[in-house]
């Protein structure tokens, strides 16, 4: 999909079929199958709990699998061999809370053999000025770039990154995006979760939906949230749609969702706003926020995954 | 805004450069962490001063000449056991260990640099407390050969023991436990209380113990300027097969 992948050798980055993970009576993974493409950002999207953290620590060779095949770069998970090649972003942890963090990273950077350097990647990601502070005494944000870089460092052909910007501020997260971006275009493969819809449509080619250790959509977010578009409006709580919806043409939807917040979908075109404008006159009520734009990854996800909270 | 060349080129180290890399990583952090100088150098050398100047303990020879010995012994139990395992347990705990199964350092790797690291804080600590007895009025016998056997062979039998409690207990019941056993050890041992001052009956169990045998084979050849400690190597080298044995049998790395 891109120009200039890495590609030494066909076949996807991460090949995973009929996977099935269980601790205990849990099971985790249910039967998961999913490509995720050389030289492309696959984004696993899922709520709490629904075997995304699993199912990457099998691709890292971290846990075994009771069942299904993974192969990344055409290889068992367990091969020593990927360890080079691999790079490992953990959702938390992994640092000796009293080292420095710049002696750490430059520790980590001498197990490879071609590695970045050490100061141009605390300098990339902010963390220059931290270089000598224990690694419990960076921030959250910090601690978890510093994290991004160790994962990088080594020059890998394939990268997992565990929910990379959980916690992070604005700043923080654009320059993990920085960098996602920059590994893309130099022809990494990445794959990473995240609860961040923005994130996904934003970063990555493919979007896999998970839910219940399954994959339940899958996708590039375009195709994800489709061509349809929607007009979306806000007003007072309460309005009748069952009389704007007999004056639309047949076809349409109304609903309001959350109180206040208006959504109509159909055909959307130049009649259909005039109608609904014309019919809120009527109401005397003002359409704030009124705009016509695509469905989010966010409306795909709730729709797929449901509401509730786990 | 990207100015880093991320483009592959994956490609492990050479294992020695690997090594000495976390080696000199675990070395710095054991020199720096307060709690592991108190046990492995200011203990020790407190020890070494008052048992050396006070009559607390009545010897036929030299009081330094009998301290000596004991407390280099006492320093190789504090490193190789005491300090490796609270650290390696702390590891354990905070997923160091697993993010380290990530990168190209094997797990053979790990083991060689965790047991450079312990040598190196070791050759610290002796040329520390051997200067402070020799400024003292130590002066050591025997053939130093012997001595560096006795150290790496104590070495191996302390750390089977304490990476085989690291890699079974909590990191809190692991720092517990391997205080405890350095107190009990420090006392039980002939460290600094000869073993003649025990009934004559717990005594062959004491003899069996490890610090026991480090001490007794240090003060044989340091005080005694005897040869090739026989026992004391015997006893050492099957706390190593049992305790670097069962270690890699019951390690869990996370």
């Amino acid at each position: 999909m891109r120009a200039g992948g890495s590609a030494s050798g066909a076949g996807a980055a991460v090949e995973i079929s009929g996977l099935i993970k269980r601790y205990g009576r849990t099971t985790a993974v249910d039967g998961l199958t999913m490509t995720c493409g050389r030289g492309e950002v696959t984004a696993i999207l899922g709520p709490n709990g629904a075997g995304k953290t699993s199912t990457i620590e099998i691709c890292e060779g971290y846990r075994r699998l009771d069942a299904g095949t993974v192969r990344v770069l055409g290889l068992d998970p367990a091969d020593a061999s990927l360890r080079p090649r691999l790079g490992v972003m953990p959702q938390a942890g992994g640092v000796p809370p009293a080292a420095r963090a710049g002696e750490w990273l430059r520790v980590v950077s001498r197990f490879y053999a071609h590695p970045l350097d050490p100061g141009a990647l605390l300098d990339l990601l902010g963390l220059t000025e931290h270089a000598r502070t224990p690694y419990r005494r960076l921030s959250g944000g910090q601690q978890q770039r510093l994290s991004l870089a160790a994962a990088v460092i080594g020059r890998p052909e394939l990268v997992f990154l565990d929910e990379p910007t959980a916690g992070l501020d604005p700043q923080a997260r654009h320059a993990c995006w920085d960098v996602v971006t920059g590994l893309r275009d130099a022809g990494v493969s990445v794959v990473l979760t995240t609860h961040h819809m923005d994130e996904a449509e934003k970063l990555s080619d493919h979007v896999v939906v998970i839910d219940h250790g399954r994959v339940v959509a899958e996708g590039s977010p375009e195709t994800l949230t489709g061509a349809e578009r929607q007009l979306r409006f806000r007003a007072r709580p309460g309005l009748n749609l069952d009389e704007l919806l007999s004056a639309l043409p047949p076809g349409s939807a109304a609903k309001e969702s959350p109180a206040g917040h208006y959504i109509i979908e159909g055909q959307v075109g130049p009649q259909l706003l005039a109608t609904v404008t014309a019919w809120c006159a009527t109401e005397g009520v003002t359409a704030e926020d009124l705009s016509i734009e695509r469905r989010t990854l966010e409306d795909v996800f709730l729709e797929l995954t449901g509401r509730e909270l786990r | 805004m990207t100015t880093l060349d991320f483009s592959p080129r994956p490609g492990a180290a050479p294992l020695p450069r690997m090594v000495l890399a976390q080696a000199g990583a675990e070395a710095r952090a054991m020199l720096r962490n307060g709690e592991q100088l108190l046990l492995t150098m200011i203990i020790p050398i407190l020890l070494l001063v008052g048992f050396s100047q006070a009559a607390l303990i009545d010897v036929s020879g030299s009081r330094i000449g009998f301290v000596t010995p004991g407390i280099l012994a006492l320093a190789v139990m504090s490193t190789a056991f005491t300090g490796q395992a609270i650290a390696t347990g702390f590891e354990r705990r905070y997923g160091v260990l697993k993010r380290l199964g990530a990168t190209p350092l094997s797990r053979t790797g790990l083991l060689l640099a965790k047991t450079c690291a312990v040598i190196a804080v070791e050759i610290v600590q002796v040329v520390v407390i051997g200067a402070v007895a020799l400024a003292l009025g130590w002066s050591p016998q025997g053939d130093p050969l012997w001595v560096v056997l006795l150290v790496l062979l104590g070495t191996a039998a302390f750390s089977g023991l304490g990476l085989l409690m690291a890699g079974t207990l909590r990191a809190e019941a692991t720092l517990a436990g391997a205080n405890l056993v350095y107190l009990l050890l420090l006392g039980l041992g002939g460290v600094v209380f000869p073993l003649t001052k025990f009934p004559d009956s717990v005594r062959p169990v004491l003899e069996l113990l490890p610090i026991t045998a480090l001490t007794d084979g240090m003060r044989s050849v340091l005080e005694n300027g005897a040869g090739f400690p026989t026992g004391p190597v015997i006893v050492l080298a099957c706390w190593t097969v049992a305790g670097l044995g069962l270690a890699a049998r019951t390690f869990r790395w996370e």
